[in-house]
């Protein structure tokens, strides 16, 4: 039996069962005319791809822990997270809850 | 025939991309990672590639979770890239050889590989940027063959499984009729991870151990289960597995000739190594 490792869940036929309307909506901001529809009325696309309602919630709350909770995959959040502006190392101090400074302070550190 | 010249691995963050647009080559965090780049062009510039055969995984462009090969052959004549949603600029084409891609797939059947196979694909910036990196000028002086190795959705294929792919992508290579000078290439990695509590994490010792080993001894490196990698290197340093088809491919005596690793761009160990193919030093040898 395989021990789960700590902080990280594996994205398998589970998460990916879970995650595929909030997956399947994140894959449609390629587009940038989709990216500009989901700004203009969040609720209303959100309805579109029929989110769950936790998917909703953390989409709602910005949450990246809660949307990987709930089925979302990170090369996918990162095109959500892009339409707020972030960057994975915006999104990586939100869940490791630190500031950017410190999380790329952290990752500095270890390079020596 | 054709002949296998060498092979590049390269990270390919898609910050790297934002920073190519913005000219940061000098910038002293950008420096450490593209200065890595100096021997590349001047071992391209020599060896003078026809052809580049390309493991990489795609991030959500031209697959979506809902249909996702495990692996996947580009025969296309050209490969588009678009808009990823993550505000990093759009590349030009890139020129694709179909006849050597239809090569390479039937080989790779014969060899009970079963492939996808793709007449139509778009190539996200695990591709491009990497091809950027090598060839910064205005034209790609190679047509390049993409394929696309799953690493997002588990289960993934072994590290065995994609040192095979490579070994028999290798051996099609060799059977090509025609005088080309082929290159391989493997991007992603090294360790990183993006998601989850553990995010950030990268791992020296682990990166170091693969890079060692990847030259001369590839074959130890199947002895980690893609849990041991995840574990080891990060979610997303599965990447590797792009790395150790692109090893599998090389099937001369492999000499690491060059390698570059940082810590950190973005949230990543980067890492670039070039790598001969037995016959190439031999050549020169002589």
């Amino acid at each position: 039996m395989k021990q789960d490792i700590a902080g990280t869940t594996m994205f398998d036929g589970d998460q990916a069962q879970k995650g595929l309307a909030l997956n399947r909506m994140c894959f449609s901001f390629n587009s940038a005319a989709n990216r500009a529809a989901f700004l203009k009325d969040e609720e209303g696309y959100c309805r579109k791809f029929a989110l769950t309602d936790a998917q909703r919630a953390a989409v709602k709350n910005r949450n990246v822990l809660q949307m990987i909770e709930a089925g979302g995959n990170v090369y996918y959040l990162a095109k959500l997270a892009g339409i707020f502006g972030l960057n994975v190392q915006d999104i990586g101090a939100q869940q490791t809850g630190t500031t950017v400074d410190e999380f790329k302070a952290k990752l500095a550190a270890a390079g020596r | 025939m054709a002949k296998i010249i060498g092979g590049v691995a390269t990270t390919h963050v898609p910050a790297i991309g934002k920073a190519i647009a913005d000219k940061k080559f000098n910038d002293p965090y950008w420096r450490p990672f593209f200065g890595g780049f100096d021997y590349v062009h001047y071992w391209l510039a020599r060896e003078k590639p026809d052809v580049a055969v390309v493991f990489y995984n795609d991030h959500g462009l031209n697959f979506f979770l809902d249909k996702l090969p495990t692996f996947a052959v580009g025969a296309a004549s050209e490969y588009r890239n678009e808009d990823e949603g993550w505000g990093i600029p759009v590349s030009r084409s890139i020129a694709g050889d179909p006849a050597l891609s239809w090569h390479i797939i039937n080989a790779l059947v014969a060899d009970e590989f079963d492939i996808t196979m793709c007449q139509d694909m778009l190539i996200d910036h695990a591709v491009t940027i990497p091809m950027t990196l090598m060839w910064p000028g205005e034209k790609w002086p190679v047509k390049i063959v993409p394929i696309s190795i799953n690493t997002v959705q588990h289960p993934l294929p072994s590290m065995k499984r994609c040192l095979k792919l490579g070994r028999s992508v290798g051996r099609a290579l060799e059977s090509y009729p025609q005088d080309l000078r082929v290159m391989v290439v493997g991007t992603g990695g090294l360790s990183h991870q993006l998601d989850g509590k553990r995010a950030g994490f990268v791992n020296k010792e682990f990166d170091s151990l693969c890079m060692d080993a990847l030259a001369g001894d590839p074959d130890t490196l199947t002895l980690y289960s893609i849990h041991d990698v995840v574990e080891e290197a990060g979610a997303q340093g599965v990447e590797f597995l792009n790395w150790m088809a692109m090893r599998g491919a090389l099937t001369g005596r492999v000499t690491e000739v060059h390698r570059n690793y940082h810590i950190p761009i973005s949230n990543t160990a980067a890492a670039t190594v070039v790598y001969e193919n037995g016959d190439g030093a031999e050549r020169r040898a002589a």
